[in-house]
């Protein structure tokens, strides 16, 4: 992974350059016109959390029940990156609200939902700082259920009546909206990937500090 | 008491006039279809703070992760360098 760090960097840069040029000449929807480009952004973010909110419950499942400590390392960075991802989804989303639907905020059912999953995640992390020893297994199973919020998120918008748009939105885009959108989810999974080997770096090394720790202290 | 009823008297004549050049609430609204341009909520301000927030908050995450593992390598390189000198 470590000569693949920086050409994926590189292609990354290049893609979150030329990304704005693509939505820029993306064609202009008709009845939300220029703010309808938030989206551009806004959902690729919503993919990448539900992304890492997989990788995050999976990887806790499997430090739960193999007992794997590499997996709580991978997790955890997964988990930061799912409150991060999150944000961004929850920031955009009122400020297209705002221009569309005339408020900032609703209290409707994907609203209500995506922000009681970061609300999870948020707690998930809270629990792994301040919780002490034998947190970790806490904050796994807090994982698990997050990711089985997941489904229920992603399709409240077909169950129930909501201000957001549905889930068909995306199959129908046209060839103009198209290109643009999946170059930009592309573009957001790599930044995902690089981010998340740098957050695993991060935590492989606390781990190794914490052994040569325990190292000195048995000399 | 004729005290207070010129006070009486003063304050009736002074807010009669008052009243009457109140300009009358409005009995109900008038919808207008399209609404002028100047009126309208400009989409492109929430369009920019949209992006750069997105370009914000990574860039800060970057720079909190590469700061965390600059202090825990920085920890690791004074650990060995301790291990090293005990060593001797």
């Amino acid at each position: 992974m470590k000569k693949l760090f920086t050409p994926l960097l590189l292609i990354v840069a290049a893609m979150f350059a030329y990304a704005p040029v693509m939505i820029a000449n993306a064609p202009y929807e008709s009845s939300m016109g220029l703010v309808q480009k938030i989206f551009y952004f806004h959902v690729p973010s919503w993919f990448v959390m539900f992304t890492a909110v997989f990788i995050c419950g999976i990887q806790s499942a499997n430090f739960l029940f193999r007992r794997k400590p590499s997996a709580d390392r991978i997790a955890v960075a997964a988990g930061e990156l799912v409150v991060l991802f999150g944000l961004l989804g929850l920031v955009t989303g009122p400020l297209w609200g705002r221009k569309a639907w005339g408020v900032w905020w609703q209290w409707d059912a994907r609203l209500t939902m995506a922000l009681l999953l970061e609300l999870i995640f948020i707690g998930y992390l809270l629990v792994r700082k301040y919780g002490g020893p034998g947190s970790e297994k806490l904050a796994a199973a807090m994982a698990i259920f997050g990711m089985a919020n997941v489904p229920f998120v992603y399709v409240s918008v077909n169950i129930w009546r909501t201000v957001h748009p549905k889930t068909t939105v995306v199959p129908s885009l046209v060839p103009g909206m198209f290109g643009a959108f999946w170059f930009s989810v592309l573009a957001f999974m790599l930044l995902f990937v690089l981010l998340l080997t740098l957050r695993v770096r991060l935590e492989h090394q606390r781990a190794a500090l914490d052994e040569l720790y325990l190292a000195e202290e048995d000399l | 008491m004729k005290h207070l009823f010129r006070a009486c008297c003063s304050v009736l004549l002074l807010a009669v006039p008052a009243a009457a050049f109140q300009p009358s609430a409005q009995g109900g609204f008038v919808p207008v279809t399209p609404l002028t341009a100047a009126e309208q909520l400009p989409a492109a301000p929430l369009l920019i703070t949209a992006y750069a927030f997105v370009w914000v908050a990574v860039l800060v995450y970057v720079w909190s992760i590469w700061r965390r593992l600059g202090k825990v390598e920085h920890e690791m390189h004074a650990l060995q360098q301790r291990a090293r000198r005990d060593s001797r």
